[in-house]
Parts: structure tokens; C-alpha cells; sequence
């Protein structure tokens, strides 16, 4: 399992990466942290003429709290956001979700905007931005747009990035006030794909539940006024509604139930969340 | 830097166990095959190639990485450690290898290289460890023959070393494991 050939270029600046994204449009790929485009090279399943190395371009190496979001560079790895000294106290969900994010020396490497650009129907950040609402930053050579999360992930593997722009960044909104946060996921092993991920934000008697693992995108649903059955009810028309996807990992049957079972534990721990 | 070329050979300049190397690579040749095939540092393994199995683990400026999830390419540069950098000179091993020699912790040895990397950098950033936070921080090294207990109790034993805490003959062994 070794990579076919291909040029490789790492551009000194980011005019230089999208001069050659221009140039060689989709015969080109855009390698970060690699993690998840280093194995479809290994085996083949991706065969780029150019690889354009962003992970140590300057000016996409950084965290910053903008505007009730946290903005996040292309290059920065997911590592350095859990190493982040206001993660937990910022942005809880990602704070809960990234170790579960493959294994530490993956994430050692691994970008976070690498990983929505990737946007894996089990991954975990891509599951946060939806349920988070936040948005990814897109640069090509006609200038820069900002695309929501919903609109981003078009679908399982694909996204709204056009072959001639990269991801410069995201935005995760940080905690809103008077919200709890949680996330859980089952996998077989620790830091193994996601079989079910899902992520919750509980504010007053709101409900805002994200699922990843089950569509072909994370799936977002939000309820207000549930209490008791009927939360149980609103899972299981939720869990229905998604279908769900049968692999060698689980039935469909199973993921539904999971989507029953840890939705209800993860609003609860939601809400015990909000009511510190 | 400019374009490299896919036909060409590119030369590639490391400091490897503190020590100055250079070889040369094709863009596409991944840094664990440089490591193997160009410098000859074999102690390094290739198992899955795909980021999976942890057998490649080496550390890259002080993180541990998967040598087959990049390429040779992308550490010209750097300074890299591998299994070969632990024992001392004169083959004196290093705290973490003598623990695990002491804990039965391999047996085939495949994965070992990749689980002394890995742990090297987990003691660094925790000198105290609980088990279950090793397990995890292991949890991206697979290994076939031991069953993992002894590995845990050799990274108990080898934190303990490193912190300078004296062993205490009468304490049970680091953990549940049954030794007879």
C-alpha cells in the first residue's frame, strides 16, 4: 500500500497554495494533518497529481475568539485546540468531543478544519459544527466565503468547497449563557469510528440534538416544551426519520437504538449541564 | 519551496536521535519507508499502513506521530526520535525499555518500537499516569500477544522510575494481573 506518484508542492504563502489549486483545480489535493487523506493515498483510492502541503503555511496556525466564536486555522491541529487554555470553559462540547477524536498521536497531526473538509459521516467535529451552528471559512482565488455548517457538508465524504478553493478556517460559536453541553459516542474501541455520535445543548426547555454516524451528514433536530415520554417519543420519530445505515459494524435496528438510548442520556447530561 | 517532481529524487536533511542524516526520497515515499529502505533505521515497523495500528509511531519534534500518515518529504528539517534513540551508547536501556523487559511486556516485539514512542510521550506530558489513562493513551498501539496487562504494569513501573519514587517491595503488583 504505498501512494502513486504525484508532485508535491508547499506553497511559502497562502497565494501560493491557491495560485496552485487555480492552476491544477481537481487534479490537485490540499494536504493538512493527513490523517484522513495519507490512508485514501495509501490505498489508492484517491490518485492526485499535486499534493499542496498547507500544514506549516503561515497565517493558518491559529486559535482566536472572535465575535462569540472561536476561529480556527486550517493548520491547526487537534492537539493544539485540546491543549487550548479556555477550551473547556469556551466551547464544552469540543472540549468533551475531541478525545474521542481517533487516538493521541492521530490528533497529534490531525487539523480540525481538515476533518470537516474530510467530513466523514461518523467524525466527530463535523458533528459539533452542525449542532453548534457554526460555519466554515472558504478562500479561492475570486476571494473568500463563509458557509454554514448545514450547507457545507453536502453530503457523506463531499462538501460544498469547489475543487479551486481550500478551507482557510472555522467558527465554532462558544457557550451561550444559561446552555449546557454534552457528547457521547459508542464505538467498538476507544478512538475507533464512531458507530453512533451525539451531541446535545440543553438551554431552558430547548433541545438541540445533533447525530452523527447514522446519515450520510450529522443530522440535526431541535425541540422546545419535551418533558418525560415525550422525549422518548421525539427520539424515536428522530432515529425513524434518519433511516439509518446498515454496515458490517451495526444494523440500522441497533443505530436507531442508540439514537434512543444515549440521546436520552446525552440531553440529560445536557441538562444537568446548564442547571450548574 | 518550488515544485518538487514525482520522477525525482529530493534530498531530504534530518536530524535523526540528535544525529545530522540526509537521504533522498520521491515526493510520494512515506517517511516510515525513508526511515527503513533510505537511512536504515529498521527498528522502526510498518504494519497497517494506514494510520491503524500504531507499529510506525515514532516522534516528531517531541509528538508522537504515525511515520506512515506522512511523507519523507515533509520532514526535512525536523528532528525525529526513533526506538534506536532510547538506550543509552553503551546499550544501557532507557527506564521505559527496562520496565518493559522486567513487566514481560512483548513478546513477538512488533508493536513494541511504536509502544515505547508513544509512551514516551505520554510520561513526558503525565508523569503520573492512572491506569485507565494509559489504556486509553495505548489504545492507538495494537498489540497481539500480551494482552496489554503487562504493558500497563511495565508503564506504571517505568513512571514510577522516572518520577524517582522509591519501589516498594511489598505492595502488590501494579495491577489485578495474576502473576504465579
Amino acid at each position: 500500500m504505498k501512494p502513486a506518484a504525484f508532485d508535491y508542492l508547499r506553497p511559502i504563502d497562502l497565494d501560493e497554495a491557491l495560485e496552485a489549486l487555480h492552476e491544477y483545480g481537481s487534479d490537485a489535493k490540499v494536504l493538512a494533518g493527513g490523517q484522513s487523506l495519507m490512508p485514501m493515498l495509501n490505498m489508492r483510492l484517491l490518485n492526485p497529481s499535486v499534493i499542496v502541503d498547507i500544514s506549516e503555511l503561515a497565517g493558518l496556525g491559529a486559535i482566536e475568539e472572535t465575535n462569540g466564536a472561536i476561529e480556527i486555522g486550517a493548520a491547526v491541529t487537534q492537539a493544539e485546540l485540546g491543549d487550548w487554555h479556555a477550551l473547556a470553559r469556551k466551547a464544552p462540547l469540543l472540549a468533551q468531543a475531541l478525545p474521542n477524536i481517533g487516538h493521541f498521536q492521530t490528533r497529534n497531526r490531525g487539523t480540525v478544519c481538515g476533518s470537516l473538509a474530510h467530513s466523514d459521516p461518523s467524525s466527530e467535529l463535523p458533528l459539533c459544527l452542525a449542532t453548534l451552528e457554526g460555519e466554515v471559512v472558504l478562500r479561492g482565488s475570486q476571494g473568500t466565503r463563509t458557509v454554514g455548517a448545514a450547507a457545507f457538508q453536502t453530503a457523506m465524504l463531499t462538501t460544498d468547497c469547489g475543487p479551486q478553493e481550500m478551507v482557510v478556517g472555522a467558527r465554532f460559536p462558544t457557550v451561550a449563557s444559561g446552555a449546557g453541553y454534552a457528547f457521547a459516542e459508542v464505538a467498538r474501541r476507544h478512538g475507533d469510528f464512531a458507530i453512533v455520535a451525539l451531541a446535545a445543548i440543553v438551554t431552558g426547555d430547548t433541545i438541540r440534538l445533533g447525530v452523527g454516524g447514522v446519515a450520510d451528514t450529522p443530522q440535526v433536530r431541535s425541540w422546545s416544551a419535551l418533558e418525560g415520554e415525550t422525549i422518548d417519543d421525539a427520539l424515536n420519530a428522530f432515529a425513524w426519520e434518519m433511516g439509518g445505515s446498515e454496515d458490517v459494524h451495526a444494523t440500522a435496528r441497533y443505530r436507531r437504538e442508540l439514537v434512543r438510548r444515549i440521546g436520552r442520556k446525552v440531553i440529560e447530561d445536557a441538562r444537568d449541564a446548564a442547571s450548574r | 519551496m518550488p515544485l518538487a517532481a514525482k520522477d525525482a529524487r529530493h534530498r531530504i536533511a534530518l536530524t535523526l536521535n540528535g544525529e545530522a542524516v540526509e537521504g533522498y526520497a520521491e515526493p510520494r515515499m512515506l517517511l516510515v519507508d525513508f526511515l527503513r529502505y533510505e537511512l536504515g533505521a529498521t527498528g522502526t515497523h510498518v504494519g497497517c499502513e494506514h494510520g491503524v495500528c500504531g507499529a510506525c509511531t515514532i516522534r516528531i519534534e517531541g509528538r508522537a506521530t504515525r511515520a506512515c500518515l506522512m511523507l519523507a518529504i515533509q520532514v526535512d528539517g525536523k528532528s525525529l526520535e526513533t526506538v534506536e534513540g532510547l538506550a543509552a551508547p553503551d546499550g544501557a536501556l532507557s527506564p521505559l525499555q527496562q520496565a518493559f523487559h522486567e513487566n514481560f511486556a512483548l513478546q513477538c516485539g512488533f508493536c513494541t518500537p511504536g509502544l515505547l514512542m508513544s509512551i514516551g510521550e505520554v510520561l513526558e506530558r503525565n508523569p503520573k499516569p492512572s491506569e485507565d489513562e494509559i489504556r486509553v493513551a495505548i489504545s492507538g498501539n495494537i498489540c497481539r500477544c500480551t494482552g496489554y496487562q503487562e504493558i500497563v504494569d511495565a508503564t506504571l513501573a517505568a513512571a514510577a522510575v522516572l518520577r524517582g519514587d522509591a519501589p516498594d517491595s511489598n505492595a502488590p503488583a501494579a495491577s489485578s494481573s495474576a502473576k504465579t
